[in-house]
C-alpha cells in the first residue's frame, strides 16, 4: 500500500487490484470452491472445519463465517467470488446488492427498475460527504 | 480464404441465462429484453455465419486465483457449460474449431501477442447468454466456435487499445486461414453496471449512447477511453466493456450500424446490445 492510485476517489467502490488480489487470495480460494456441490456439503455439514481449510487471516474468516459483505471486499475479495458464499445462503447477485447498498431487495430492485443508481453524485467521494 | 463478414456486441447478463432457461424470458421484466433481440434472431438466420469468434470473459469458472491469463483463446474441440454454482446451464455442447484455433494461436504469437492456449475449457455464462440471445433455444448450436477468454476480473483488464490492436491482430490471422468460412465476431459484456460495494446499481445510460457511438464512429479514439474512465464512469464492473473493441478491431474501418438495442435493467446492468456489418 501506500501509493496513491487513480480509483481511491471513487466512492463505494473496492478496485480488485493487485493488492487486493493478494490480500484476498485464501479468502478468494474458499468462495469459489462452494462453485462445487462437494465442497457446499462439507461447508454445510461444518462451516469452521471447512473454512480452515484456508489459511486466511482471523478477520477474513470472521466476515465470511458472519456474511459480512461489503468487509469482505475491503479485506480482499472479490464480488464474482463473495456471490459463490452468497449463492451458498441463497442470495443473487440482485439480493447481494441490496444487502452491500443497504437498501434491501426491494428498494434496490425498484431503484434499478428505476433506471439505476445515477452517475450525478456519485463519481468522486468527496460529492459523498455529506451522506 | 476465411473472411469476417460483421461484429454483434452483447451483454451477457447471467440473469438473461436464468429468465431463458426457466421459460420466463416473455414475462414483464425480461420480455421488453428479449423483444429487443428479435430482429438479431432474424438477421441471423439470414446471416448465416459459419463461425463465431467469441471474446468474453470467464467469471471465475474456468480460471479461478490461481491462473489468470489476460488472453486465453480457446482451442479445444468442443467446449462443456460449466456449474457456475447452480449446475450447468441446459445449453448445448460447444462445439470448437481445433484447426482454426490453432492457425490462429500461431499467427497471433507471431504477431506480438502472447496468448495463452486453452486445449480443454469449461465456459460460463459470458460465453453461452450471448449465443442464446442471437440464437435462442436451438437442439444445437448452429455453427462451431472458437472462444477468446479476456481478464476483465482481477484489474488492470487489457487496455482498450490493446483489445483493439489484437483484434486486428485476429482478423489478419482469420484472413490468412485457407479454408472458405465466413465469421462473425462477438464483444460481449458491459453495459454500465457496478455489482460491488456501496456504489452497487450505477448505471450511466449517457456514457453508454456516447460509448457505442464513438464504436461504430470513431474507434480510434474510443479506444482510448482509460480505465479510470470505466471505473467511474461505467462502474467499477462495466470495465468489461474493453471486450468490445476487440470486436471492433476486427472489422472494417468503415462499418454499417444495423442494429442498435438498449435496456435497463437487467438485475443489476444495462443491457446493451449492436449488429455491425463491414462496409
Ligand atoms: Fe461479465
Amino acid at each position: 500500500m501506500g501509493t496513491k492510485k487513480p480509483y481511491d476517489d471513487i466512492p463505494g467502490t473496492i478496485v480488485f487490484d493487485s493488492d487486493q488480489a493478494a490480500r484476498g487470495y485464501h479468502l478468494n480460494q474458499f468462495c469459489i470452491s462452494l462453485r462445487l456441490q462437494a465442497n457446499r456439503d462439507a461447508f454445510k455439514a461444518d462451516p469452521e472445519a471447512y473454512i480452515d481449510n484456508f489459511p486466511m487471516t482471523p478477520q477474513q474468516r470472521e466476515a465470511a463465517l458472519n456474511q459480512e459483505w461489503n468487509r469482505l471486499l475491503e479485506l480482499g475479495g472479490n464480488i464474482y467470488y463473495t456471490s459463490k458464499l452468497a449463492a451458498f445462503h441463497g442470495i443473487n447477485f440482485q439480493g447481494l446488492a441490496g444487502l452491500m447498498t443497504g437498501k434491501g431487495t426491494q428498494a434496490y430492485r425498484d431503484m434499478m427498475i428505476a433506471g439505476g443508481r445515477p452517475i450525478d453524485g456519485n463519481r468522486y467521494k468527496s460529492e459523498w460527504d455529506d451522506k | 480464404m476465411a473472411y469476417i463478414s460483421s461484429g454483434v456486441a452483447c451483454s451477457h447478463v447471467p440473469a438473461l441465462g436464468v429468465a431463458s432457461d426457466s421459460g420466463i424470458s416473455g414475462d414483464d421484466y425480461y420480455g421488453p429484453i428479449f423483444k429487443g433481440f428479435e430482429f438479431s434472431k432474424q438477421w441471423m438466420a439470414e446471416e448465416k455465419p459459419d463461425l463465431i469468434f467469441l471474446v468474453y470473459n470467464d467469471h471465475c469458472t474456468a480460471f479461478d486465483a490461481r491462473v489468470i491469463p489476460t488472453f486465453a483463446l480457446g482451442c479445444a474441440a468442443e467446449y462443456q457449460p460449466a456449474d457456475e454454482g447452480w449446475g450447468p446451464r441446459p445449453v448445448p455442447v460447444v462445439q470448437g474449431h481445433r484447426a482454426l484455433s490453432a492457425h490462429i494461436a500461431q499467427s497471433l504469437v507471431l504477431d506480438s501477442f502472447d496468448i495463452t492456449i486453452m486445449n480443454e475449457m469449461e465456459v460460463d455464462h459470458g460465453l453461452t447468454v450471448p449465443l442464446t440471445m442471437m440464437f435462442g433455444k436451438p437442439e444445437k448450436w448452429p455453427c462451431p466456435v472458437v472462444p477468446l477468454a479476456v481478464n476483465v476480473v482481477q484489474y488492470p483488464a487489457p487496455l482498450g487499445s490493446r483489445c483493439f490492436a489484437l483484434g486486428k491482430a485476429i482478423r489478419k490471422a482469420i484472413e490468412s486461414y485457407p479454408e472458405n468460412l465466413k465469421v462473425c465476431v462477438f464483444g460481449t459484456g458491459g453495459m454500465s453496471h457496478q455489482l460491488q460495494h456501496e456504489r452497487a446499481g450505477l448505471i450511466n445510460a449517457e456514457w453508454d449512447a456516447r460509448f457505442m457511438d464513438l464504436l461504430v464512429n470513431d474507434p480510434d479514439k474510443g479506444s482510448q477511453i482509460e480505465h479510470i474512465e470505466y471505473l467511474r464512469e461505467a462502474g467499477s464492473e462495466g470495465i468489461e466493456l474493453v471486450m468490445w473493441y476487440v470486436m471492433r478491431g476486427a472489422l472494417n474501418e468503415n462499418v454499417e450500424e444495423k442494429h442498435r438495442f438498449y435496456h435497463v435493467p437487467a438485475s443489476n446492468t444495462a443491457v446493451g446490445h449492436m449488429i455491425l456489418e463491414n462496409r
